[in-house]
């Protein structure tokens, strides 16, 4: 077999259409949301986009120009797109609702190969501050979800200011916060609660650190009113509002039944500023797609505002609904012709063809073994006697 | 309970104490299921299902959802680093791991050599002391490389400490306690939340019973 770099997958045909099809689901429902998708480069300047862009930096695919500049090839979506709307849309108005479908790159540590290139859809709705903008890309996101006939869809949703806050309001150090919070990120709860013991702090901070990290296991309305027990300062009660906004937002969205709050949700990515949440579906696998707010990137590309978005991972939608390649077969007629019928094979062909089949033409002198090509096919028609 | 749950039970050294707890907590478990030679158990009264796993396998066939739910000991977790929720404690099994070699053993030098089951954790902990070391890695009987010159110390987990005394070895520094944990898959959390919380809820009720009733001296065998 000829080797390809370590994470490089071919995409087949079988794949490809069921890739395909999902893919024109997904584009559809977003462009009736009204987002215009675009697209940037596959290289961008490490200084730029390498530097900016959330994904940690051994991650990074790197190569030089030919100046001798190091570029990057894009490892996520929402850094480029930020850096147009710094620029070419700028004078574009306000808010700025975008989209994309393209494949990212990062590079994987472990053998086994998890993908290195995957293709992701996603939205960036730039230049609303509100709980509005949130609640219609978490709709969106669970609208796409449903619409490609994933079930079982489940969307967690956190809030990095609040985490930040809480844990700042609680913890003594700027290491202890980064302690607590890499449990966190490590969905290590034992690891943390003996973390806590382990704290010098009052007993009271204690069971505060203990009832948030089983406020995950509480129902939404149970969270939400924690919010103002955990963190009872006036951060703490904007936070609340926010998020009580947002899930009657939600509710009106009509998507409320799929949304689990879970105060200790942390994301991978450090731009989220607000609130962040990741989407689940099918019965196993991993997280399928994944947003939140970030309302202090576009400050790096020299234009603050506030943003937020998701991104949708296709592979891991297509793992998450199953076999799907086996619904994607195609009706596919082959016409086989002899030099001599080769004029009315060819026009019968086109005529199919206007009718919108698909048609091989194949001339019998080209096959080998008549029998064995034709089983392919839903229907063959024999031009060659 | 609604929807069916998967869970990877270790085999050998926790499998006991892990279905004594899950008794514990009122799950009805096959009469046989310690003396089965079936590597999937259904409990179906309980609509559960149990995967017996090599331990060391337990944190994959979770992380990638073969199954929803698994018990695994902390050694095994520390060196997978498998991206799955480790949420409870559950205090059974206890042990430590250790560096362990032959007492009259020379000082470290540059080209000292460590034999573990555990390269990860083992390099990890060198490194942590600023020691570079050579681990070697050893799928069982760890004790027999210091005896016979192949290392210069193990890494290994110690329970009674017996083995390391009937092979003349001594321990020499303690790494971490050891008990086994509950994981659960990250998206089996989501999707099937109600029921997990539910386990999570009743294990932890056991958990600290076990404690209560834990013999303060001994705090090792949390069960016996």
């Amino acid at each position: 077999m000829f080797e390809k770099p370590l994470g490089m997958r071919d995409t087949l045909p079988a794949l490809y259409r069921c890739k395909q099809r999902i893919k024109n689901i997904l584009n559809d429902e977003i462009g009736k949301w009204g987002y215009d998708f675009m697209a940037t480069p596959a290289l961008e300047y490490e200084e730029t986009i390498g530097k900016v862009s959330a994904i940690v930096d051994h991650h990074l695919f790197r190569l030089l120009d030919k100046e001798g500049r190091t570029v990057v090839l894009r490892p996520d979506m929402t850094a480029p797109i930020a850096r147009v709307a710094a620029s070419s849309l700028k004078e574009q108005p306000l808010p700025l609702r975008l989209a994309y479908t393209a494949a990212l790159f990062r590079t994987q540590q472990f053998e086994g190969g998890r993908p290195a290139e995957f293709e992701q859809t996603g939205v960036e709705l730039i230049g609303d501050a509100t709980a509005h903008a949130d609640a219609e890309v978490i709709a969106l996101m669970v609208s796409l979800l449903k619409m490609s006939g994933l079930k079982n869809v489940k969307v967690v949703i956190g809030h990095t200011g609040f985490v930040n806050a809480f844990l700042a309001d609680i913890a003594d150090s700027a290491d202890d916060e980064s302690a607590l919070r890499w449990f966190l990120y490590k969905k290590n709860d034992v690891g943390f609660r003996e973390h806590v013991y382990s704290l010098n702090m009052t007993d009271e901070n204690k069971q505060r650190l203990f009832m948030f990290i089983d406020s995950r296991r509480e129902h939404n309305e149970n969270t939400l009113a924690k919010i103002k027990t955990l963190l009872p300062s006036s951060h703490g009660r904007v936070i609340y509002q926010y998020l009580s906004q947002l899930y009657l937002l939600l509710e009106n969205h009509g998507v409320s039944g799929c949304i689990d709050l879970d105060l200790t949700l942390v994301s991978h990515l450090d731009y989220y500023t607000g609130v962040v949440f990741q989407g689940y579906g099918g019965s196993k696998g991993f997280a399928i797609s994944s947003g939140g707010r970030y309302d202090e990137l576009l400050a790096k590309f020299n234009r603050p505002l506030p943003a937020t978005g998701f991104g949708l991972r296709l592979d891991r939608l297509i793992e998450a609904l199953g076999n799907c390649q086996g619904n994607d077969s195609i009706n596919k007629t082959v016409v086989i012709y002899s030099e001599a019928n080769q004029e009315k094979a060819f026009k019968y062909a086109e005529e199919l063809r206007k009718q919108g089949q698909s048609v091989v033409l194949q001339a019998q002198a080209g096959l080998e073994d008549a029998e064995a090509f034709v089983k392919h096919f839903s229907s063959a028609v024999d031009f060659s006697l | 309970m609604a929807q069916e749950l998967t869970v990877a039970m270790p085999k050998g050294r926790i499998f006991q104490d892990a279905a004594k707890l899950l008794r514990q907590a009122g799950i009805q478990l096959p009469a046989d299921f310690e003396n089965s030679r079936k590597l999937i158990i259904s409990a179906e009264n309980c609509s559960m299902k149990f995967i017996l796993a090599k331990p060391v396998d337990v944190p994959t066939y979770v992380e990638y959802g073969g199954a929803d739910i698994g018990i695994a000991g902390k050694d095994v977790l520390m060196e997978a680093e498998s991206d799955v929720y480790e949420v409870l404690d559950l205090g059974i099994s206890a042990c430590h791991l250790a560096v362990a070699g032959l007492p009259d053993a020379a000082k470290r030098s540059s080209a000292y050599k460590v034999a573990t089951k555990y390269p990860k954790t083992a390099a990890r902990y060198f490194r942590e002391q600023g020691e570079q070391v050579e681990v070697i890695t050893l799928n069982g009987s760890i004790e027999l490389a210091p005896l016979i010159g192949l290392a210069d110390c193990i890494v290994d987990i110690v329970s009674t400490g017996r083995t390391l005394k009937e092979n003349g070895l001594v321990e020499k520094e303690k790494i971490s306690d050891i008990t086994s944990r509950l994981i659960v898959n990250p998206v089996s959390y989501r999707l099937k939340k109600a029921d997990i919380d539910q386990l999570i809820g009743k294990l932890t009720e056991v958990v600290k019973e076990n404690l209560n009733g834990m013999d303060q001296k001994s705090g090792v065998e949390v069960l016996k």
